[in-house]
């Protein structure tokens, strides 16, 4: 099938979609937007998290068809031209990456998370990030770079 | 089936990374950290070439079969499939294996255990190999599976190797053994089980074969070792190592879970076959079944003591399944019998260590490597110990901790430094949290979180404490050395330093650590790393935590033959007394003045030095288990702070305290990364990792079902490091990345049994066991097809058969 959608803000057209493709694939292989990644494909990492018409979803979760006309934005969109997003450079300097195969996932969720939420709680920071899954860091660096980014105020969210 | 073959497109892979590091003993802004920020990072599953094919595999639903016929016809013969490939096509030795090579490329006659390879194919899309798999044929003859260790070594047991169940023993006789039984005036005797624990790394075995149209072919690829890796698949392949050539792609985490091979040989047969480049990935549920897990164990154990706390001997009988394949169990065997006593002074031991195959997953190297099984059953027995004593377990621990000059079980002498004591003294005064009221608390405080049911009334606190310690290094005999090129080069009028090796960065931050070295020995302020690959010499694996020690080491004494020919060149042309130079921010400088700036020295040469970096020499263990085996011991102590809701059997863990003996920090911030993943991973032992197999089966191969702590699971750690050097290792260092997972998961069920009372002797500890509902609801006889968790593994009709 062919597939039309808005991808980082460009209009994407891919054909010989296969009809059990999910978007997530559609991003990896046909679209060159390797940034979500593909940890466990089941919705349960939170790896190849991208907004979906605005909203945080799990890309393996979408059915490329199900994404026909919207407009999805991916880990590589967060940073701007003016280089590193805040939560990007927070997630840098305060280690929150090491292997880094969950960093993409984590980079836009918290960037979800302060959008909504800009002075968020400890405890609040931990239920918005409990569905991606760390198996480097212990998550105390990933804490801190979510504190750093909010702590950067109205900057921060975009 | 065959087509026109466009010609095999070049790969061209990121170039080297350039950047100003921090010196050792800095932390540093890690190199990639802004690609893996950003999604421009590349690991092996994100690599795509054009013209490239997708490999997949067809595993065994069964545990234990024989194979019969495998049809492939009706594959060959779907549009789309390139080639359907069978244990008949591998070109050269059929079998591979680290220490023994054991395991079939592809299987024939027989297949070991459930996911085992027995047919791949390569084709345009994902799907349609899938699909190919489908169709490929293969008539099993279903056997019964021996699934449980004790059971393999009965006489009546079927052989699953030729050379029978027995994959090792392992005997110590330390002292007069169980002899000095007599002057114990207390014994205390346990059972343990441990379950089995996966790596779970994040990003799936994957990698991309490209053959190089001259027969030979280049593999880009996640592994823990490239050289080992390329010995194995030139072997199968029937080729020269130098028509192999591997470079290591992004890594998605390792722990010891990419030290075997999985997809390697598989990728390069259908890119040969093919003469196409062929990618392959697992999915999450392939990778539970791609790689080897941490072995289940069962631990028997007997200690006896002095009335006022002295150990007097230890007994201790441990049995290792190490599935159908035979990996690194070896080693692991040892490394459980030589730490099976924990680091105490004990002064009559009498160890058996076993190691066994079953049809079972295979199991090999996970972090903390049989350290981690033995770990749990000594600690718990100190425990009991302490409490048939009436001592502070703490107290008792301090009492027979191990100090240097004391003699292992196993015979060697503890090396200095071996702050046993220390580690323990500053755990026992870190301050322990806050008691928090539990009533009215935000329910996301609580054990459970938001999906308790309480609203605390069950909750109760517990404090528990374990140490362990870990060998760095690979041991007994094994000649570990790691190879480093470094080049002093002048690039835009300024020094540059290349670091040329082929150390696995899995995430740990080791490029991070090979610059700082290069810039610390070099006085240069740019640094750049090469990629790993097999053009410069091994680098020995990613493992055992040694990389900082022996790469380091490998770096370093490149490093300082560059700097011996700059300061000679310095002598030869500038007349200068070759004593008391030293290089510094770019310049040859003495008492701190400058000599000569090093671009100008160079006058546009090059410096060159490639280096073998050897470990002293490490020796097996004797018939009485006695010998020299380990390179050097790393210590850590953890206390483990815990809210258990009794009546449900849900557990917080409130905090993590620990104390760990580094030798010396070379980078703080990559330091606390790997204590607290490590702890990370210690907790998800203690609480809810385990593969769980049922007659050989796998029930859980999905993150779904198989559960890895969350950011709502892990708790603060608080950790103090202790610097004390070692004089054999660069800088003083000690490696840091297993000791961490070894005493993290005692202290948490230590904490448990403290807020309990329960005995608690197996891990991971489940809800229901705390809950007192002893094993909980039975599993069901048999795997649902479909169902959550359901292992997806062989052809579909097969599987609809069962």
């Amino acid at each position: 099938m062919r597939l039309n959608l808005t991808v980082n803000g460009e209009q994407r057209e891919t054909d010989g979609v296969w009809e059990g493709e999910s978007l997530l694939y559609v991003l990896r292989e046909r679209l060159g937007l390797p940034g979500s990644k593909n940890a466990c494909e089941q919705g349960e990492c939170g790896s190849c998290s991208v907004y979906l018409d605005g909203i945080l979803v799990c890309s393996c979760l979408v059915l490329a068809g199900q994404a026909e006309g919207s407009e999805v934005v991916t880990v590589e969109a967060v940073s701007g031209d003016s280089g590193l997003h805040p939560v990007q450079e927070a997630f840098v300097e305060a280690g929150a990456v090491q292997c880094g195969f969950c960093t993409p996932g984590f980079v836009v969720a918290t960037h979800d998370l302060l959008r909504r939420n800009p002075e968020p709680s400890e405890a609040e920071v931990r239920e918005a990030l409990a569905g991606n899954l760390c198996r480097c860091t212990g998550y105390e660096k990933i804490l801190d770079a979510v504190r750093r980014a909010a702590a950067r105020g109205e900057d921060a969210p975009r | 089936m065959s087509q026109t073959t466009p010609t095999t497109p070049t790969r061209v892979g990121p170039g080297p990374t350039t950047w100003t590091p921090g010196k050792v003993g800095e932390s540093d802004r890690r190199p990639d950290g802004v690609p893996k920020v950003t999604g421009e990072f590349e690991y092996s599953s994100d690599m795509r070439l054009d013209g490239m094919l997708w490999g997949a595999t067809l595993r065994s639903p069964h545990p234990h079969a024989e194979i019969r016929q495998i049809d492939t016809s009706e594959a060959e013969d779907l549009p789309g499939v390139y080639a359907v490939l069978t244990h008949e096509d591998v070109p050269g030795r059929k079998v591979y294996g680290m220490e023994i090579p054991d395991q079939p490329v592809l299987a024939w006659e027989k297949v070991r255990y459930q996911g085992e390879p027995v047919a791949i194919v390569a084709a345009d899309h994902p799907e349609t190999a899938r699909r190919a798999l489908e169709k490929v044929h293969v008539e099993y003859g279903v056997l019964d599976p021996i699934t449980d260790a004790e059971k393999a070594v009965q006489e009546d047991a079927p052989k699953l190797h030729l050379s029978g169940n027995v994959l090792r023993r392992i005997r110590i006789l330390h002292g007069e053994g169980v002899g000095a039984a007599a002057k114990a005036d207390v014994v205390v005797r346990g059972e343990y089980e441990v379950g089995m624990q996966d790596q779970a790394f994040l990003g799936p075995e994957s990698g991309l074969a490209v053959p190089d149209g001259l027969g030979g072919v280049d593999l880009y690829i996640s592994t823990q070792w490239l050289h080992i890796d390329q010995d194995q698949v030139a072997e199968s392949l029937g080729m020269d190592p130098d028509q192999v050539r591997l470079t290591l792609s992004g890594v998605g985490g390792a722990f010891g879970g990419r030290e075997d091979l999985s997809m390697q040989i598989h990728a390069c047969m259908l890119a040969l076959e093919t003469e196409r480049p062929v990618k392959m990935a697992y999915n999450r549920e392939e990778s539970f079944f791609g790689h080897v897990h941490r072995h289940p164990a069962k631990l028997r154990y007997e200690h006896g003591a002095t009335r006022d706390g002295n150990l007097v001997y230890v007994k201790a009988r441990l049995v290792f399944d190490g599935g159908a394949y035979a990996s690194s169990s070896n080693a692991v065997c040892l490394n459980a019998a030589t730490f099976a006593c924990g680091p105490y002074e004990v002064p009559n031991a009498e160890i058996e260590s076993h190691m066994l195959y079953t049809n079972n997953p295979p199991c090999g190297a996970m972090r903390g490597f049989g350290a981690v099984q033995a770990c749990f059953a000594h600690e718990a027995q100190m425990d009991k110990l302490a409490d048939e004593l009436g001592l502070d377990p703490l107290d008792l621990r301090i009492k027979n901790a191990l100090k240097p000059g004391d003699r292992f079980p196993f015979g060697q002498e503890v090396p200095p430094p071996a702050p046993v004591r220390e580690i323990l003294e500053r755990v026992k005064v870190m301050p322990l949290p806050e008691e928090q009221e539990v009533m009215g608390r935000d329910l996301r405080g609580l054990p459970g979180g938001v999906s308790n049911v309480t609203h605390g009334e069950g909750v109760k606190r517990g404090v528990g404490y374990a140490v362990g310690f870990k060998n760095i290094g690979f041991s007994a005999g094994f000649d570990d050395y790691s190879t480093a090129r470094v080049r002093l080069t002048v690039e835009d009028g300024e020094p540059l330093v290349e670091v040329h090796t082929a150390a696995a960065e899995v995430g740990q931050g080791l490029l991070m650590l090979q610059a700082q070295i290069a810039r610390t020995e070099l006085g240069v302020e740019k640094v750049s790393i090469l990629p790993a690959d097999t053009r410069v010499g091994s680098a020995g694996s990613t493992s055992a935590s040694r990389q900082s020690y022996v790469t380091g080491a490998a770096v370093k004494l490149a490093c300082e033959g560059v700097r011996e020919r700059l300061f000679e060149r310095a002598r030869e042309e500038l007349g200068e007394p070759p004593d008391g130079l030293s290089v510094e921010a770019g310049n040859v400088v003495r008492d701190g003045r400058t000599v000569v700036p090093l671009a100008e020295l160079l006058d546009g040469d090059e410096l060159e030095e490639t280096c073998e970096y050897h470990h002293r020499e490490t020796h097996p263990l004797d018939e009485n288990g006695q010998g020299d085996v380990h390179l050097q011991y790393a210590f850590a102590a953890h206390r483990a702070v815990v809210e258990v809701d009794v009546e449900l059997g849900l557990v917080r863990v409130v905090e993590i305290a620990t104390a760990q003996d580094v030798g010396k920090i070379i980078n703080p911030q990559a330091l606390e990364g790997q204590i607290e993943g490590g702890i990370a991973q210690g907790l998800g032992l203690a609480l809810m990792e385990e593969i769980q197999v049922k007659e050989g089966k796998v029930l859980n191969a999905s993150f779904t079902d198989y559960l890895i702590p969350t950011i709502l699971d892990m708790p603060t750690v608080k950790m103090e490091v202790l610097e004390l050097a070692d004089p054999e290792a660069p800088y003083g260092l000690k490696g840091v990345g297993e000791p961490p997972t070894i005493a993290s998961t005692p202290a948490i069920v230590a904490a448990l049994r403290d807020a309990t009372g329960l005995e608690l002797t197996r891990i991971p500890v489940r809800p229901e066991q705390l809950a007192g509902v002893s094993d909980g609801p039975p599993l069901p006889d048999e795997p649902t097809p479909g169902g959550a968790g359901y292992a997806e593994v062989g052809r579909l009709d097969g599987r609809r058969e069962t």
